[in-house]
């Protein structure tokens, strides 16, 4: 993806710092969203990620700095701001008067939409509600209720959209659905920022992430640059019955640990893995199972946060 | 649909769907105290004695207006501190309302619970007693300004509490004895020097006497000066609650 500071970012977070009381949750912050991403915010529990969405929708005040959303300042612009974003808030929230139907209409009613029942079935129908829609909110399950949260984040069709761990809780069926969803949302050109504890998750859908440790950014990449930083990968081999051939280090491959007839071989590429099995069955072995790991997305999660312990 | 409309049909349906809670329960203790009081009091308790007004007749107003500023209080505290502590307030902090449209609503919404339960209380009074009109303006005036600034009053403590014991620990140790204190049940002028300035320095006394003004033509206090104190109080009060809501103090943290 081709970045570039001319045209209007989605958002723009420049020198935004927080502090609750003497606690730095955010510490001069400078990040920039492109219109159409989908953009993952990274980062341990307390990293101060749910303070910097809360600063960018304007549920917390920022002590210093400046956001945009879509060019509007979230503070002095408010209103226009807030019509550009959604925020599917990450603790399952709802109110107990009123049912689906009714919560939606009233959540479109505040953007100043009337008449918005086509919109809001479509989305019920997309997160799988239809049946619930004029059940009472407290009836529903908690992945339910998180639907719903979505729900409400999606009326006023906002082109940024932020999911602060929108599947916590979520079953495996449901998530799919929901990321299909979001995904095509995205397809049509709505901006989505992510926060999730699912690395996974980030790695398949995100175009770009940031990693936050202790309210500072410390990385800013594109997913498949970042995986494509990863060190190599290892072949976990286990052979059959009495092994002759001993699996040493060599020049083609590297033995990080054995036991019992179980290797894991440290390889400088894939291209390794058929070198090492041909001298395997040359020597007369033969594989009970083979496994080759490599490297994902929390594993260079879990290297940079490592790196940057002194933050 | 307008932002603004839409809270405030929502705040309207919120006390609504549980209306005996919040309109028929409080109609049905001012009834009580109605008849508790007047048949306690009966030929004890003089009031308007060139008027010749019997006691029960003089309890309705009073009664009426004291349910109006426990219910407008209410309405607003009860509605934001609920909200803030499920968490559902994010849902109202995420839209493009604007700070005056979310103070309208709210007090609109605890004027008219407030102005209900009144209604109510002087419609079902009708039964008992033949109440006279002297200025629906007064009437309109003072239930009004007072139901504002019990809404605002409601607002401010909902913005400042976390737990619904504060609210609680607020209605009762800091309204209760204010409307009570405040004339509902007697005529101030009987009371001794040290509670008549006690009372004359409490803002629900203007509120009801005021109010009760429209009804018989007849207060404790000179009218301009209830009028006078009863406006300052509810635009006072009105202004610091829209700067506090401005200001996003506790609300935006």
């Amino acid at each position: 993806m081709i970045l570039s500071t001319n045209i209007l970012a989605a958002i723009s977070v420049r020198q935004v710092s927080k502090k609750f009381g003497h606690i730095k949750a955010v510490e001069s912050v400078d990040l920039r969203v492109e219109p159409g991403e989908f953009f993952g915010l990274l980062g341990p529990n307390g990293a101060g990620k749910t303070t910097l969405i809360n600063i960018i929708a304007g549920l917390c005040l920022a002590d210093g700095g400046r956001v945009e959303v879509m060019g509007h300042d979230v503070v002095k612009d408010y209103q226009s701001a807030r019509r550009a974003l959604s925020d599917v808030p990450q603790v399952l929230v709802f109110d107990p008067f009123f049912s689906v139907r009714e919560t939606l209409r009233f959540q479109s009613g505040y953007f100043g939409i009337k008449d918005n029942d086509e919109w809001i079935d479509e989305i019920l129908a997309n997160l799988n509600l239809v049946d619930k829609a004029d059940a009472n909110m407290r009836s529903l399950s908690g992945g339910m209720k998180r639907r719903v949260l979505v729900a409400q984040a999606l009326v006023h069709r906002p082109p940024v959209i932020i999911l602060d761990e929108p599947t916590a809780g979520v079953d495996v069926d449901l998530r799919r659905g929901l990321w299909d969803f979001i995904q095509k949302l995205n397809n049509q050109g709505h901006t989505i920022v992510l926060t999730t504890h699912y690395l996974e998750e980030a790695e398949s859908l995100c175009n770009r992430v940031a990693m936050l440790k202790a309210g500072e950014i410390v990385l800013v990449e594109e997913t498949t640059k970042l995986l494509r930083r990863q060190k190599e990968p290892f072949l976990r081999v286990r052979l059959k019955g009495e092994v002759s051939y001993e699996i040493r280090s060599s020049d083609y491959a590297r033995v990080i640990s054995a036991s019992d007839g179980g290797y894991l071989i440290k390889l400088s590429g894939l291209s390794e893995v058929e070198n090492v099995l041909r001298d395997l069955r040359e020597s007369g072995c033969e594989i009970d199972k083979m496994e080759i790991e490599q490297e994902d997305l929390e594993d260079v999660f879990l290297s940079i946060m490592a790196d940057n312990k002194s933050l | 649909m307008s932002g603004f409309r839409t809270l405030f049909i929502k705040e309207m349906l919120r006390f609504w769907k549980v209306g005996f809670q919040t309109l028929g329960a409080p109609i049905l203790t001012s009834l009580l105290y109605l008849l508790i009081f007047s048949h306690a009091l009966k030929g004890r308790a003089e009031v308007y004695p060139d008027l010749g007004v019997d006691y029960v007749t003089f309890l309705v107003p009073g009664l009426a207006m004291m349910s109006l500023l426990q219910n407008a209080f209410a309405n607003s505290s009860s509605s934001l501190t609920q909200s803030k502590i499920m968490g559902n307030i994010v849902f109202l902090l995420l839209t493009p309302i604007s700070h005056f449209s979310f103070f309208i609503a709210y007090i609109l919404a605890a004027c008219a619970r407030g102005t209900l339960v009144a209604l109510g209380v002087v419609l079902a009074s009708l039964l008992f007693v033949e109440l006279p009109v002297d200025s629906i303006v007064l009437i309109m005036f003072f239930a009004v300004c007072g139901a504002v600034m019990l809404g605002a009053l409601g607002l401010i403590a909902g913005v400042w509490a976390e737990k619904f014991d504060q609210i609680a620990a607020f209605q009762n140790f800091v309204i209760l004895p204010m409307t009570f204190l405040s004339g509902v049940f007697y005529s101030v002028e009987k009371l001794p020097a040290f509670w008549k300035w006690i009372s004359h320095a409490n803002p629900f006394f203007y509120l009801i006497d005021g109010f009760r003004r429209g009804f018989f033509g007849h207060s404790d206090t000179e009218i301009s000066i209830s009028v006078s104190v009863v406006s300052i109080a509810t635009l006072s009060l009105s202004y610091i609650c829209l700067h506090i809501i401005r200001s996003g103090y506790k609300l935006r943290t």
